[in-house]
Formats: structure tokens, C-alpha cells, sequence
């Protein structure tokens, strides 16, 4: 393997976890301030994807187009179907086992899954980048880059500082922070715990259907991406340690750089290894690399 | 009523029994065919209830037992000569169970939403084994070429891929994986895993270690789902990797959450709950053009369900007797 192939893969390695990781971080987020595990967090990825393609003929009419009026009127109409999702549903749950909840997600990525085929239909879907990120990067003398998978990293390395900041500066992260830790006690000390979880809840499907609508144009939009998307983010929560956003940052680019390298190396076996390596992790730390508390 | 309880579940059960043993007096062969499907996937649900709810382990891999079990019958029965039955039932949970040892004694060290994780990183191990290697044809699946063929010392009564004789095959392994496990329930063996669900530090303060208790219950469990792979191949003649994703896990795991946990009756009750519902829905006399999506309308089912029956399908009945004790 060549140097710059090698550079090639790494690059694609970072965007692919850091990619992982803003999914993987709305579920840890819900996970750990909420308790609630989320089997429909998948759905939203894909609902996201699915706006970055039906949104913008809408947004080219009435808004004058632009992929960044696309993606902001699809982060607001995100934060509203997570703010009436919470609502509706989940605020229902908290004092449910996981199993059920796990049963009443389930019937909520049917739900989303049969919508999606009512008013979008079934068939693929290719996004196009916008012009100015379509170009390519000469790396080395014969290879070359995608702009616009340069362009996912930075986004996603953007988010992930702003969390941090949220999370580690702010009054509202030192919040979620305490009800993550002891919802009793953070209610007791006057933190209004059901805005709280309105404001996570809506927070995490943001993001994920921010990642879905910037990784459109990369992966087309099909039926099925968001349960694909699910089982692999649910690995890199539990490695990164449950409620642990640093831990879902560190496990999503072990899982982006073990899956990429492992095509390259064992095309046979590379579907094992990222579980392998989870189950590796977990019996040598039972809780994830990461887990607070 | 003055019946006490246990006479009254176990007249239910033979009541139930009763009217499964003669459904295709009255059914045509599309309703015997998709009730043999069920009564399969009721060993299934049955064998993961007893990991789930008896022994409170929630396993979000089983389906690689069931998987495992429908390919080893498979790559048995490749020879176009019939192999005996007993010989391909025997191998196949052998290696449900086989591959359930090591994978309990690694995944019984981590608890909770961990255990979950770790039981479906060996799921999809598996999955991955059949759909990326050509050991079994890969993700085309494969077919079986011979059948097994059941034989009583050396008498051989039926057909047993045949559609009827398959029929009662599969409602006679129903009672007997549910008898079984009802004994266990009953035994030492159950009262233990029983304790183990409610209050393990309690049970080890006791004297009892867990660990083997628990490896016990999960090879057990394994090698029934293995039990309910190899009816499910026998009967379909073809096997593929989906029958190992985690869909499939996730099914299962609906299936007993749906109906019940903690009673036996809870898991049949929702691998017949879960799969008829799914009938109806589809089913466009009833819902015409509407019955193209169903899965809306079994969303909305389950999340019903969640909402209004906190115990499943199983609670439901002293749920509307204590209510009809209240308006009364």
C-alpha cells in the first residue's frame, strides 16, 4: 500500500467515524441524560436523508435554493418533530422498562419506514453536492479527493466542539450533566427536568438528521439506510461507554478506522471485525472506555 | 371460580392444544402452512423466554442459535438421500449449543444494556460468517437437497416436509419444548434462575453461584432455538443469512415483550399475537388498498400495546376484570 493510499484511506476512515459519531452522539445523549433507548434513532438518520432529497426542490422554489437554506430548514423542521416526537411519545416511557421501550421504537421506525413509502416512495435516490464542493483534490501525483468528504469531517468536527462546549461551558450542559447523574437530585435543585428532556430529546434528533442530510450526497438515499445505520451506532455508544460523549467521539473513529482498513486488508472478514473488536473491548472493560459515574 | 390457578392454566393449555390438534380439519392448506410457521417460531419465542424472562437476561442475539441450527441442517442434508431425522435434529441443536458455551461464558461477564450489546456482536459474527464466506453459498442462501427423514425404529410413518404431517411435527415439539420448560420452571434448576432474575447479589449471599446457573439457562435456550432452526429449514427446504440478522433477534424479542414476560404462555401468545396480527394487516378484503401498509398499522398496534398493556397480551385479562370490578 502505497502512501497516498494509505493517506486516501485514512482520510475516509475520519469521515466515515466522525460521520458515526454525530448519529452516535444524539443516541448517547438520549441514552444517558434520558435513559430511554431508542431503537428509532436510525429512522431519523434516514428521514434526514430523505429531506436533503425532497427538500430542496421546495427550498429551490420559495427560498431561492442553496444547500445551506436546505439543511437549515431541515435542522428546524428536525427540531420540531423531535420536540412533538418527545411529546407525543416518549415523555410516556420514562417510567417504563427498556424492554419496552424497545418495543414501542420498534413500532416507531414501522411507522417512519411505511411514511417514508407513502410520500416518497421506494426507489434510490442519488443528492447531488452542491457545485462549489463537487471538485476533487489532488493528492500526490495520481490520486485524487472528494472536496465534499472533506467538507462532512469539518462539519462533523464543528459539532463535536460545540457540543463539547454546550456540554462542559454552559449552564444547560451542566444540567444535562446533572440529570444524566441523578434526575431525583437535578430536580430537586430546581432544573425543570421535562424541559430538559425536551430540549435533548430534539437536540439528538438533530443530529442525526444532520448527518443524514450532509451524507446524502455520499451514500444516496435508500429504504432500509437508518436500521444499517442503528446496529452500528448502538456498538459505537456501548464502546465509547453509555452516556459518554468523548466515548462515542474516541469508539466512532476506532469503528470508522477498524471497518475502513478492514476492507482493505480481509475484504472476507471485514464485517466481523468491528464486532470483534466491541467484543474484545467489553471484556476487558465491562462498561465501555468511557463510562462516567 | 373457585378453581385454583394452576387447574386453570393447564385446562387453558389443553384447550388450546385441542383446537391447534384439529385447525386442519376445518383450514385450508394456506392456514395449516401458516400455522405451522407459527407454532416454529413459538419454540423460538419460547426458548428466548426462558433466558429473558425467567432468567432475566435480555439476549439480543438469539437468532444465531436459530440460524446455526437451520444450517447445520442444511449443510447436512446436501446428498440428494434422505439422512435420519433424529441424526439432523441432534446435530443441530448440538451446535447451537456448542457455539452458546463460549459465547456465555464471555458475555455473562458484562450485565445489563452490555449484555444486550455483547450477545449481538456474536450474532452478527455469525451473520457475517454465512452472508460474506462461501461456506454456505453465501448471502443467496442455500437449499436443502435431501430430507430428513423421521423414522420410529426403522417404521417411518410420513413425509415429514410434507405440509400435515410437518403440521403436527412441529405442535408436537411445541408441547414438548413447552413441557420441558414448564418442568424447569418447577425444578431446583427454575426456582434458581427465578431468584437469580429477581435478586442475584441476594442469591450469591445465599450460597448459589450464578455463573453456571446462567451459562445453564443460556445453552439450554440455544440449543432450543437450534430445536426451532432445524423445524424452520425442514419446512422452508431453504435457508439464508437473513434467518441470522439481528431483524430476526429483534423479532423474537418482540414477539415475548409483546405477549408477556414471565409466563410461558406470554411467548406462544406473542409469536401467534405478533404473527397474525401482521396477516391481518395484510390482508386487503379487510383494509383494500390500505393493506399495502400494514406496517403502519401494526406500528401503531404495538406502540398501543406499550401504552395500554404494561404486562402484554398475557396481563390483559385481569386488566379488564379489575376494571369491570371498578365501573361495577
Amino acid at each position: 500500500m502505497s502512501a497516498t493510499t494509505f493517506l486516501v484511506q485514512c482520510l475516509n476512515a475520519v469521515q466515515y467515524g466522525l460521520l458515526l459519531f454525530l448519529v452516535a452522539s444524539g443516541l448517547t445523549l438520549i441514552f444517558g441524560a434520558m435513559n430511554i433507548i431508542n431503537l428509532a434513532h436510525g429512522s431519523f438518520y434516514m428521514v434526514g436523508a430523505y429531506m436533503a432529497y425532497a427538500l430542496a426542490p421546495f427550498v429551490g422554489q420559495y427560498l431561492g435554493g442553496g444547500f445551506f437554506t436546505t439543511l437549515l430548514v431541515g435542522l428546524l423542521l428536525s427540531i420540531a418533530l423531535g420536540y412533538a416526537l418527545e411529546w407525543a411519545f416518549f415523555s410516556l416511557l420514562y417510567e417504563r422498562e427498556h424492554l419496552q421501550q424497545v418495543l414501542m421504537t420498534y413500532g416507531l421506525i414501522l411507522i417512519f419506514e411505511e411514511l417514508r413509502s407513502l410520500l416518497v416512495g421506494d426507489d434510490v435516490h442519488g443528492v447531488a453536492a452542491p457545485d462549489w464542493l463537487a471538485g476533487t483534490i489532488p493528492l500526490g501525483s495520481l490520486m485524487t479527493y472528494p472536496v465534499y468528504r472533506l467538507f462532512i469531517s469539518a462539519v462533523c468536527l464543528l459539532v463535536a466542539l460545540a457540543m463539547y462546549l454546550v456540554l462542559a461551558r454552559t449552564r444547560l450542559g451542566m444540567a444535562v450533566r446533572a440529570g444524566s447523574v441523578d434526575r431525583e437530585m437535578a430536580q430537586a435543585l430546581g432544573v425543570d427536568i421535562n424541559f430538559l428532556y425536551r430540549v435533548v430529546f430534539a437536540a439528538g434528533v438533530a443530529l442525526a438528521v444532520l448527518a443524514g442530510m450532509i451524507a446524502a450526497p455520499v451514500s444516496s438515499v435508500y429504504p432500509g439506510m437508518g436500521s444499517q445505520v442503528l446496529i452500528i451506532c448502538f456498538v459505537v455508544v456501548v464502546i465509547g461507554g453509555i452516556g459518554s460523549v468523548r466515548g462515542a467521539f474516541v469508539a466512532a473513529l476506532l469503528v470508522g478506522f477498524v471497518d475502513t482498513f478492514g476492507k482493505v486488508f480481509f475484504q472476507e472478514a471485514a464485517g466481523v471485525l468491528v464486532y470483534l473488536m466491541m467484543a474484545a473491548i467489553l471484556l476487558w472493560k465491562p462498561e465501555g472506555l468511557f463510562r462516567q459515574g | 371460580m373457585t378453581m385454583p390457578n394452576f387447574a386453570r392454566a393447564g385446562a387453558a393449555v389443553v384447550i388450546a392444544v385441542a383446537v391447534l390438534a384439529m385447525l386442519p380439519l376445518f383450514a385450508g392448506k394456506y392456514e395449516v402452512d401458516l400455522f405451522a410457521k407459527i407454532l416454529v417460531l413459538a419454540i423460538f419465542a419460547l426458548s428466548l423466554e426462558l433466558l429473558v424472562g425467567q432468567t432475566g437476561l435480555v439476549s439480543f442475539g438469539h437468532a444465531a442459535f436459530f440460524g446455526l441450527g437451520a444450517y447445520t441442517t442444511a449443510l447436512l442434508l446436501q446428498e440428494p438421500d434422505p439422512r435420519s431425522f433424529w441424526l439432523v435434529l441432534l446435530a443441530a441443536m448440538g451446535a447451537a449449543g456448542l457455539y452458546a458455551l463460549p459465547v456465555a461464558a464471555l458475555s455473562l461477564r458484562t450485565r445489563g444494556v452490555y449484555f444486550i450489546m455483547v450477545t449481538l456482536a456474536f450474532a452478527q459474527l455469525v451473520y457475517y460468517v454465512f452472508h460474506d464466506t462461501k461456506i454456505a453459498k453465501g448471502s443467496d442462501g442455500i437449499y436443502l437437497t435431501g430430507v430428513p427423514q423421521f423414522s420410529l425404529a426403522g417404521w417411518v410413518p410420513f413425509d415429514v416436509t410434507r405440509s400435515l404431517p410437518f403440521y403436527y411435527t412441529a405442535l408436537g415439539a411445541l408441547c414438548a419444548v413447552y413441557a420441558l420448560l414448564a418442568l424447569l420452571q418447577r425444578s431446583r434448576f427454575g426456582r434458581a434462575l427465578a431468584g437469580i432474575r429477581v435478586n442475584e447479589q441476594r442469591m450469591r449471599a445465599a450460597g448459589f453461584a450464578t455463573y453456571p446457573y446462567k451459562i445453564a439457562a443460556f445453552v439450554i435456550a440455544a440449543m432450543l432455538a437450534g430445536l426451532a432452526g432445524f423445524l424452520k429449514a425442514t419446512k422452508d427446504g431453504y435457508v439464508n443469512p437473513e434467518m441470522l440478522a439481528w431483524h430476526e433477534s429483534g423479532a423474537v424479542l418482540l414477539m415475548i415483550i409483546l405477549g408477556g414476560l414471565g409466563r410461558l404462555r406470554g411467548a406462544v401468545l406473542g409469536a401467534f399475537a405478533f404473527v397474525l396480527l401482521q396477516e391481518f394487516f395484510k390482508n386487503d378484503a379487510v383494509f383494500g388498498e390500505f393493506a399495502k401498509r400494514w406496517q403502519l398499522l401494526l406500528g401503531f398496534t404495538i406502540i398501543g400495546c406499550v401504552l395500554l398493556l404494561p404486562n402484554g397480551l398475557i396481563g390483559l385479562p385481569a386488566r379488564l376484570h379489575r376494571r369491570g370490578a371498578r365501573d361495577g
